[in-house]
């Protein structure tokens, strides 16, 4: 079942264009990776599906529903969350109340039955925060405040979820323990889209790969066919001697 | 349990308070009770200014604004009503007011807000000199003044729901996404929060306050013109009595207004010609030395404390 569908979607800021007719859609449960050059119009496309920005042209259909230029909080509140490129969490507060945050104001549908603090302890739980709590969000490590991220957005109970570079910056004990996060989100019923230019973790987990580049579509795919495509050699991954399949 | 009595404690000590303030009139001379009316009506708008920039961190300079509205209904009501609807209806037209320019306004961030709501102290105020001029055809308003006991429990009351107010925002659901809103903007509204809403809705609460108190100060005057009810230094007052305290708590602004206030009383009484020279002194040594206000202060203190007694086990 296609969750989110994508049609001629066109923003352009002043003379530039950051995304060009831009059409794909995502299945339901899929993991998505999306990659592409810096200025590739990768975060704009989140911010466009998130209502951080409205779309100049194009429709952006969510379970059956248009979204495109809907505020953010009622896109939040349709079942779509996002974390952010660096890092935007509220610094002086504890990571308890993140996570109270996105619960209270996330979703209004399906609250589920415990008390609010309950379902807290459980995403801190899953997260692998549950030490943390009563902590100061500022204080925290990068690879913590980025798990922290996805907490909240996982608080707002999404159905689809928008991860742009959560590996970026992490070593690469924290970027396994990323990835079996994302598994785990997955597992969970929730659909993830993906900005990351770890390639590794791209081809261990994602299902399909749509790479962009100057705000266009230029190749979609299974991962291990992404690495194989020339267009796409050419503008983002670069020679063969970086990937190991073309011996 | 140690955070616990320390709660009771404070609270006793605030019912303490408010006891001996209720009763201030029956053993005051009723110089002391003007003298303690004006220190409240400083503390009420500091405390309505911190209700939202305090967690928000936009510096509004449109207390006057509000305040004057406050003022200028009750001029204009003087003697048609009975002093509560007088109060709340200026409380009223200042909620109004704040809830249209909050949504005209509260997408401009940082030092735009500010000079915006600076400008708007001016806009009305001349607005309302226009029409005194050329609608009325007088520069200002009669107005019936009261009693100084009536007005210092008007104020007294006024100061009581605006404690209230602060404490539920603080610890409400409301309160958490104002916080959150100071932070960051774009994470809270992609968390499910509606911004706008919750910025603009408080924006108004706080000027609903102001209004209040400016409609119960205006039964202190015999007269009212434009220039006497959008006083510009009531901008600037509650803002620097907040940072004079601190923000982090309900008490660090209460205390931080009362001192203040008291000092302007005594310094433009016993020293009028070199008032302002004191004054502004004073705020330089606070700005150098007690960055975080009386509450940074304190902090500290308290931080010492402990390293002293870590110390000595």
């Amino acid at each position: 079942m296609k969750i989110l569908d994508v049609q001629g979607l066109k923003k352009k800021f002043g003379g530039l264009t950051a995304t060009a007719n831009v059409n794909f859609n995502i299945e339901q449960g899929e993991i998505v990776g999306l990659i592409g050059p810096n200025g590739a119009g990768k975060t704009t496309l989140f911010n466009l599906i998130s209502g951080a920005i409205t779309p100049d042209s194009g429709v952006i259909t969510f379970k059956g529903k248009n979204i495109a230029g809907l505020k953010p909080y009622r896109i939040c509140r349709e079942g779509i969350a996002r974390t952010f490129q660096s890092v935007k969490i509220f610094a002086k507060m504890s990571v308890f109340n993140h996570i109270l945050i996105g619960y209270l104001f996330g979703d209004h549908k399906n609250k589920a039955s415990g008390s609010s603090s309950e379902e807290v302890a459980k995403i801190l739980d899953f997260v692998r925060l549950s030490g943390m709590s009563e902590s100061r969000a500022g204080d925290l490590t990068l690879a913590n405040q980025k798990r922290l991220e996805v907490a909240r957005a996982l608080a707002t109970q999404p159905e689809l979820l928008l991860l742009d570079e959560v590996m970026a910056g992490l070593n690469p004990t924290e970027v396994a323990e990323t990835m079996e996060l994302v598994r785990k989100i997955r597992e969970k019923g929730i659909t993830v889209i993906m900005i990351e230019h770890v390639m590794k973790a791209i081809m261990e987990i994602c299902d399909r790969v749509i790479v962009l580049h100057h705000g266009e579509k230029l190749a979609e795919g299974k991962p291990e066919e992404i690495t194989q495509n020339k267009s796409v050699i050419e503008v983002y991954l670069g020679d063969s001697a970086c990937l190991p399949s073309e011996t | 349990m140690k955070d616990k009595t320390k709660k009771y404690s404070l609270f006793a000590g605030f019912i303490v308070i408010l006891l001996l303030l209720i009763s201030l009139p029956s053993y005051a001379s009723s110089y002391r009770v003007i003298f303690v009316t004006n220190i409240l009506m400083y503390v009420i708008l500091t405390l309505s200014w911190v209700i939202f920039s305090g967690p928000t961190g936009y510096i509004s300079l449109a207390t006057a604004a509000f305040f004057g509205i406050g003022v200028y209904t009750s001029a204009v009501l003087s003697g048609t009503l009975s002093l509560p609807f007088v109060i709340l209806i200026g409380a009223l037209a200042s909620f109004c007011l704040a809830f249209v320019v909050g949504s005209l306004t509260l997408r401009l961030r940082g030092m735009y807000f500010t000079m915006f709501t600076f400008a708007l102290v001016q806009l009305i105020s001349n607005f309302a000199h226009w029409y005194e001029v050329n609608v009325t055809g007088t520069v200002g308003r009669l107005v019936i003044s009261l009693d100084s006991t009536i007005i210092y429990y008007s104020i007294l009351v006024v100061f009581c729901l605006v404690l209230l107010a602060s404490y539920f925002i603080k610890r409400s659901k409301f309160g958490l996404a104002l916080q959150s809103i100071g932070e960051s903007e774009e994470a809270a509204a992609h968390s499910g929060i509606n911004v706008t809403l919750v910025k603009v809705t408080t924006f108004a609460i706080s000027a609903f306050f102001m209004g209040a108190v400016g409609a119960v100060m205006t039964m202190r005057w015999t007269y009212v013109d434009p220039p006497t009810a959008f006083d510009i230094r009531l901008s600037f007052m509650p803002l620097l009595m907040a940072i004079f305290g601190g923000m982090g708590n309900l008490f660090s602004p209460i205390i931080g207004s009362s001192i203040f206030a008291y000092l302007e009383e005594i310094l433009t009484t016993k020293f009028p010609y070199y008032y302002m020279l004191l004054f502004g002194g004073a705020m330089l040594l606070v700005i150098v030395f007690m960055p975080h206000g009386i509450e940074g202060v304190f902090r500290k203190f308290q931080k010492n404390n402990k390293q002293e007694s870590a110390k000595k086990t």
